[in-house]
């Protein structure tokens, strides 16, 4: 019982901590880093309430590969970019934190007033009786695999569409950036830029 | 499993989410923007692990698969089209992209 409020401290603070950070950091690899530490500390919070699957998945697809495709970008596109500090729409920044501020009020009020949703199944032991009769990954593909396939199936849709979609945007891209015939395609990437 | 009681999680996801949005407000940098949405997406996911605690059944647990799918869509086609926008401006801010024309 105590070790448990000691993980979750921890993780409350690692989580938390890290995204607070990200807001504060110039450079966007450290942003990108901290990310990666908020969503670790997120797999914690998983594998406590006995998500055992979604955390593991939390870390290889997003820790790992989402991040690493954001970091792909990062390094492609050069990470010694200064953001502008001016503002375009004026006091934009401080109102983006009075508003910040006024939400985070919200969350801690209906936190602290307590979530009042009436749930109709068995509560924590029902997932602890899965966990431990059949497994987590069982009680998920059964779900997954049951009551949700034509969703699974749909989902094969999206990413069939997202895949095509960038194709087609990474042609374009080609077609700017390399004429035929080109020997140097770098150089002539920079000429048709500027 | 923990005894730590759900709302705690609960409060938790909901201040993740606040980030998130103050982030995308704040900054400027597409690609840091984008990743301020990815917060927001897990804060949510980790909303759903907490309800499917809660219920006492996985469909919550399956809720955060399509979130994560939806989430992987959505990464691979707005990196692609920050590069495109960052290849011909030269920039990454996105002040700087505002005529949808150039």
């Amino acid at each position: 019982m105590s070790l448990d409020i000691v993980v979750f401290g921890a993780m409350f603070v690692v989580t938390l901590g890290s995204a607070l950070a990200m807001i504060f950091a110039r450079n966007a690899v450290h942003v990108a880093l901290l990310l990666v530490l908020s969503q670790v500390g997120l797999a914690v919070a998983f594998l406590l309430q006995g998500a055992f699957f979604i955390a593991a998945v939390q870390i290889i697809i997003y820790a790992g590969a989402i991040m690493v495709l954001f970091l792909f970008v990062i390094m492609l596109l050069g990470v010694d970019r200064r953001e502008a500090l001016d503002e375009p729409l004026r006091g934009q920044r401080a109102t983006a934190l009075i508003l910040g501020a006024l939400l985070t009020a919200q969350v801690l009020y209906v936190a602290w007033l307590g979530v009042d949703i009436t749930f109709t199944g068995g509560g924590q032991e029902a997932i602890e009786a899965i966990n431990s009769e059949d497994g987590n990954v069982l009680g998920i593909g059964r779900v997954l695999f049951g009551r949700y396939l034509l969703p699974f199936e749909v989902t094969s849709v999206l990413l069939i569409t997202a895949v095509v979609g960038v194709m087609v945007l990474a042609r374009s891209i080609q077609s700017v950036t390399l004429p035929t015939g080109t020997e140097e395609p770098t150089k002539k990437t920079e000429d048709v830029v500027a | 499993m923990t005894e730590v009681p759900p709302g705690y999680f609960l409060a938790l996801a909901g201040l993740l989410f606040t980030v998130g949005v103050v982030g995308v407000l704040i900054r400027r940098n597409a690609i840091v923007m984008f990743m301020f949405i990815e917060l927001m997406l897990n804060a949510v996911n980790l909303f759903f692990v907490t309800f499917a605690r809660m219920q006492g059944n996985l469909e919550g647990q399956v809720l955060v698969f399509f979130v994560l799918v939806v989430a992987a869509a959505e990464v691979v086609v707005g990196l692609a089209l920050i590069l495109l926008i960052a290849r011909r401006r030269a920039s990454l801010d996105v002040d700087n992209v505002r005529l949808l024309k150039w």
